[in-house]
């Protein structure tokens, strides 16, 4: 079920791509560096991307424990939260991604054509999933910091609303970020949240240069680093500040 | 006393319900606020990837009319009719679920009054309706800009905008109907969670003008999305008679839009009639 919005997208390129090929009387429009069956190719690997880096209820749920108290466990008992949550997570995804792997081979398999170049190189599979594994840990250390939030405010539900919107427009989920008007494209790069979605698709499809794939890659472990040490000094912060109440 | 077997007003239950819920909103104002601007935040950036793809095609299909200023007023239509449906039906819907599952159901059957009405118009969230009011702003710039473009400019009639609001409340009707059904599966699948995917993935659909399906391997899903559930028609035939001219129509156009108003009863009555069998399956739950 989760692949029916791809057949919308599908369609709505298709006719984008239809009309400038109108106006323009050349059949093989780019937009944004992607044609229209890279665009599709793209959409595919976003969501193998969002499968790693997607964390549902890791912020909601760290709240809600810090709010309900049940926190006060980790405070007293030999196991460390992050550590915990991140253990719990990777055995989440094993599990889940076993059985779904299934499906996911199936629709690519079905929607192959749209891969024109094939399989790429082995250096850039292995930076595709060396880059899949840091969003990954990135998006885990990214939304477990917004969920430490919940010791300075109780309830983060908005908040995280509001991070979801812009992660979903910002990491290229939506929409391949080298569409933006080349003005905001440069701000957005320098933003972690392309990690999230686009950056591992663009590995994929080639549209990172091999020489800036080390760089890039560096850029994001540092980023990695940045919001593990975030992550880890905000909850040391907020477990100063936490005081539990009853039993 | 006035004898019992009076009918109730379902006007005014309607009203009290609508202000108990905005009573509840107001009640925590900062979240209300919070929720409106984060739904205009989302409003906000659908336009802006719309804005970013059309600053590279000047219109959605070759030769299919949509250009930007109809395209936003396509988006204004979807935008008026879900938030509507979000307002109004979409915490009922979801509450629906709850109640089979909890058997709080029993209550609302005890009541005298129609179940389907206390069901489908209990809460109101108002703070969807702040999309409504984006809608509104949407459609006004592109009905401005439609105007006063240099190259054919266009003010659409009264009978349009007459035709318009008729066929908005259709697709609100046909949106209605559909969610009724989704929701009132959960009598037979105990709890049905996946609504709100499953409503998202299917109305998805909707979003776009429908003739960008009609091709290919699309012609199922165009036939399947018109004919048998018929989420094409909602937003499409609503602002296919704002944006485009009402006179010179093909006799396919007429067709589709007397098909919409068609599928409207038919949605209805279909809806009326999975919503009594799911509540004759209905066996109550364990208190």
């Amino acid at each position: 079920m989760r692949f029916l919005p791809i057949v919308t997208q599908i369609f709505l390129w298709l006719a984008v791509f239809d009309s400038i090929e109108a106006s323009r009387g050349n059949s093989t429009a780019t937009i944004g560096g992607f044609g229209f069956k890279e665009i599709v190719a793209y959409y595919l690997l976003t969501m193998v991307a969002r499968a790693f880096s997607s964390m549902p209820g890791l912020a909601s749920g760290i709240a809600k424990q810090i709010r309900e108290g049940e926190i006060k466990r980790y405070l007293i008992q030999p196991i460390d939260l992050i550590g915990f949550l991140l253990i719990n997570r990777v055995a989440h995804k094993f599990a889940y991604y076993v059985i779904a792997i299934a499906p996911f081979s199936l629709v690519f398999f079905m929607c192959r054509h749209y891969f024109e170049n094939g399989w790429p190189d082995a250096i850039t599979i292995a930076a595709f999933i060396l880059s899949l594994g840091m969003g990954f840990l990135i998006g885990f250390f990214l939304e477990a910091t917004i969920g430490m939030i919940g010791f300075w405010f109780l309830e983060v539900s908005s908040l995280l609303f509001v991070y979801m919107l812009f992660s979903f427009f910002l990491s290229g989920h939506m929409f391949p970020l080298s569409l933006l008007p080349d003005n905001i494209e440069v701000f957005v790069n320098f933003l972690p949240l392309k990690y999230l979605a686009y950056f591992p698709a663009a590995i994929f499809l080639g549209k990172i240069p091999k020489e800036e794939l080390a760089f890039e890659l560096t850029v994001e472990a540092c980023w990695l680093v940045f919001f593990v040490v975030l992550c880890r000094w905000t909850y040391a912060r907020g477990v100063k500040r936490y005081s539990g109440f009853g039993g | 006393m006035q004898p019992k077997n009076e009918r109730p007003n379902y006007g005014k239950v309607f009203l009290t319900f609508a202000s108990n819920s905005l009573v509840r909103d107001m009640t925590f104002r900062t979240n209300f606020v919070l929720q409106c601007v984060s739904s205009v935040g989302w409003t906000m950036m659908n336009v802006g990837f719309y804005l970013i793809l059309f600053q590279y095609t000047n219109s959605i299909g070759a030769d299919s009319g949509w250009d930007q200023d109809k395209f936003f007023l396509f988006l204004a239509t979807t935008w008026f009719i879900n938030s509507v449906v979000q307002a109004f039906f979409m915490p009922n819907a979801e509450e629906f679920s709850e109640l089979i599952r909890t058997g709080g159901l029993d209550f609302a059957l005890l009541k005298p009054i129609d179940t389907q009405f206390l069901i489908s118009f209990r809460k109101v969230d108002w703070s969807s309706l702040s999309n409504f009011l984006a809608g509104l702003v949407i459609a006004g710039i592109s009905l401005y800009n439609l105007a006063n473009r240099a190259t054919n400019p266009m003010t659409p009639s009264a009978i349009s905008i007459l035709l318009y609001i008729v066929f908005l409340f259709c697709g609100i009707a046909m949106m209605y109907s559909l969610m009724i059904c989704l929701s009132a599966t959960s009598v037979w699948l105990g709890r049905n969670q996946t609504l709100y995917n499953f409503w998202f993935y299917i109305t998805n659909f909707s979003r776009y003008p429908m003739e960008m399906y009609d091709r290919g391997w699309g012609k199922p899903l165009y036939g399947f999305f018109t004919f048998i559930i018929p989420v094409l028609l909602v937003v499409n035939v609503p602002a296919r008679l704002i944006a485009k001219p009402i006179d010179p129509r093909t006799l396919d156009e007429q067709l589709l839009v007397g098909w919409a108003l068609a599928a409207t009863l038919l949605s209805i009555f279909v809806s009326r009639w999975v919503f009594y069998r799911a509540l004759s399956s209905y066996r109550s739950a364990s208190s």
